[in-house]
């Protein structure tokens, strides 16, 4: 049976159940949700508005037994940006998204009577849509807790935690993972798109599914093992990440000076010894947790992990660079413990790892709280953010809102939203990555890094100008395909440097639908995906004035390099001539 | 004329296993980067040389030391 649109309306609670229109047949993730984004939702609306949509789609490979296939898009218009947004996230949604048949799951309306909140579960053939006020107020492991109850352990589920019931733009969507903890549709605001429309969680049903089937059944077993394989020989996806999770990263981005420090004042920062992936693996392995696990079935990287505190109790899951750097480099916690406790909560919670750092960097500059502070940053989180209060909501609305609120300019955000981990001024390929996404400062739009720092896909000299425009602008162009297949961006790492990698995950996409996509036509995709999603800000209104770093970043010279941001607009504006 | 110079050794993710974090060496003059890690034995270990920084910059194997340098050696690495 071919897979359907299913339809939700919260403006009169119904849904309806939509053969996929020929146009959208060969799209999934970014490419499905930009293109229904783009297509159903007016570029000009609130955000918060009921003329915005959420579009939840799995990847074409998701729900295969394709290594790392288990990412799910979420397409909406971003609070926080006021342009497009694209999310993707690990859990059990996209896989078991895809074997229910659901190719995208279109929420639309608000509820007339916004009283209290609803769940929304969805089966093979039917959509249930019911108010659940004994989950208005709670967070997030309160409500896997409940679903599990109610169905089983297999459902999947995505919700929100208070900040996104309150609509902060720090909130996030979060999903369940195979072992029951979370992860996040982040950036952008997304947990505050999904509480104005009223809805506290989604359920997917996870039994009544059947496997996905494949037109040439043989050939993508073939094509599998070969590309598992890529992932398995790589250094990086093979034995880096699993050993020290994403935070192997603070030492190296510090040791080249681009690791924003104290609210992006420096580019090194005196932590790093301390939070570094080096330090976070010798205690996993001391107190009993584990360097590797996956945030989905299937994934053969396994970056995340647990970790436990000094008596073997488990802290949190998860905990990534991003996080890490944020609390631990710009806002400045020394104790990896601290920087745990804080990470476990915000899961909970439901709100962004780089967007509430990045505020609280620039909360120390308002004088709201010291730096490295991680005591006063957790009552702030769990006393002021989970209940609303009027500083909860300074802190709740971003880094942005923050810095204008406080009249303060060394504001890291571009296009609103929080600058992640990679200084732009000594990272400056990553620095077009940030003023050139439609998604705002995002670093997984096209990951310079790779290139700049860690001789991934050749070297581009990090702190000249040459050839980071169209390093950045293929890296994206990429990127964007990879978000449609369903595959985690790790995958990138491999991709960069193996010549196996990316035509054994075009045979797989082949084999999956008995089609016959070449190269060329994966890199469309990925142009045509980044100019459907330029196109639409444009109309929202932001034009190549946004594509802008904070004018700081000119003037202030960043140690240990004292390097500015020297691109001339002509040049950053030439990225869209392709 | 000074025939000898001081550098600091940096060590990163793998390579600190059975070696160190940190640390200072007297080197002879005109020593490059690439007998450093001959002499660690980072050629022939199986984790090859990944990134090479000297003072925070990218530079290649045959970068001949000077006083006061500090070398930082990774492996390949990668994160997000
Ligand atoms: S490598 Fe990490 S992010 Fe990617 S699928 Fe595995 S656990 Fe998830």
């Amino acid at each position: 049976m071919s897979d359907k649109i299913y339809r939700v309306d919260m403006s009169n609670l119904t849904y309806k159940i939509e053969d996929v229109p020929a146009d959208w047949m060969g799209l999934g993730g970014r490419g499905l949700t930009s293109t229904i984004i783009a297509a159903e939702v007016d570029p000009e609306c609130h955000p918060l508005g009921p003329n915005n949509k959420m579009v939840f789609a799995p990847g074409l490979l998701s729900g295969t037994t394709a290594a790392n296939s288990g990412r799910n898009s979420l397409g909406t218009k971003s609070p926080l940006t006021g342009g497009i947004k694209e999310s993707n996230v690990g859990g059990t949604i996209a896989g078991v998204m895809a074997k229910l048949g659901v190719k995208a799951l279109i929420i639309e309306g608000i509820p007339e009577d916004d009283s209290t909140f609803y769940h929304v579960h969805v089966t093979k053939e039917k959509v249930l849509i019911e108010a659940v006020p004994e989950l208005v107020g709670k967070n997030n492991y309160f409500v896997l807790d409940a679903m599990e109850e109610k169905y089983n352990k297999k459902v999947a589920v995505m919700t929100i935690g208070r900040p996104g019931e309150m609509k902060m733009l720090i909130s996030n969507i979060s999903v369940r993972d195979p072992k029951g903890k979370l992860r996040s549709h982040g950036r952008g605001g997304v947990g505050a798109v999904m509480g104005s429309k009223k809805i506290k969680c989604i359920t997917v049903d996870a039994q009544n599914y059947k496997e996905v089937t494949y037109a040439q059944p043989d050939k993508f077993k073939e094509a599998s093992k070969v590309f598992t394989k890529a992932l398995q020989d790589n250094p990086i996806s093979g034995e880096g990440l699993p050993a020290f999770g994403t935070n192997v990263l603070i030492n190296i981005i510090n040791e080249a000076g681009g690791l924003p420090s104290h609210n992006f004042r420096s580019g090194h920062s005196e932590n790093a010894e301390e939070i570094c992936g080096e330090t976070m693996a010798e205690k996993i392995k001391e107190r009993g947790g584990s360097t590797t696990h996956g945030c989905h079935a299937g994934c053969v990287i396994q970056c995340s992990q647990t970790y436990n505190d000094k008596d073997g109790n488990y802290l949190t899951s998860g905990f990534e660079y991003e996080m890490i750097w944020a609390f631990g480099a710009n806002f400045g916690i020394k104790d990896l413990d601290q920087i745990a406790k804080i990470d476990a909560l915000m899961d909970d919670l439901g709100v962004d790892a780089i967007e509430t750092g990045v505020t609280f960097g620039v909360a120390v500059d308002a004088e709201i709280i010291k730096f490295g502070d991680g005591v006063e940053a957790y009552r702030i989180l769990a006393e002021e953010i989970a209940n609303g209060t009027p500083l909860g909501r300074v802190i709740g609305g971003g880094a942005g809102n923050l810095g204008k609120l406080y009249g303060l300019v060394r504001v890291p955000v571009v296009k609103n939203q929080s600058i992640p981990a990679y200084e732009p001024r000594a990272i400056k390929g990553q620095g077009i990555t940030y003023v050139t996404t439609p998604m705002g400062a995002d670093h997984t739009a096209g990951y310079a890094v790779a290139t700049n720092i860690l001789n991934s896909g050749g070297f581009v000299d990090p702190l000249k100008k040459d050839g980071q425009v169209e390093l950045s602008r293929n890296l994206q162009i990429a990127s964007a395909a990879v978000d449609s297949t369903g595959m985690c961006i790790f995958v990138a790492f491999p991709a960069l440097d193996d010549p196996k990698c990316l035509p054994a995950l075009i045979d797989m996409i082949n084999a999956r639908f008995g089609i016959s996509l070449d190269g060329d036509d994966v890199t469309n995709l990925g142009s045509t995906i980044l100019k459907i999603e330029h196109a639409f800000n444009l109309k929202a209104g932001l034009g190549s004035a946004d594509d802008r770093v904070p004018e700081f970043m000119k003037y202030e010279k960043l140690p240990p390099h004292d390097a500015i941001w020297d691109f001339t607009n002509e040049e950053i504006d030439e990225f869209w001539n392709f | 004329m000074k025939d000898n110079i001081n550098i600091t050794i940096k060590l990163f993710a793998q390579y600190r296993d059975d070696r160190f974090k940190v640390e200072q060496r007297v080197c002879a003059c005109g020593i490059r980067a690439k007998d450093i890690m001959d002499d660690l034995g980072i050629s022939e270990h199986k984790l090859p040389l990944g990134v090479l920084l000297v003072n925070s910059k990218h530079e290649k194997e045959e970068y001949e030391l000077q006083d006061g340098d500090v070398i930082s050696l990774f492996p390949k690495v990668g994160g997000g």
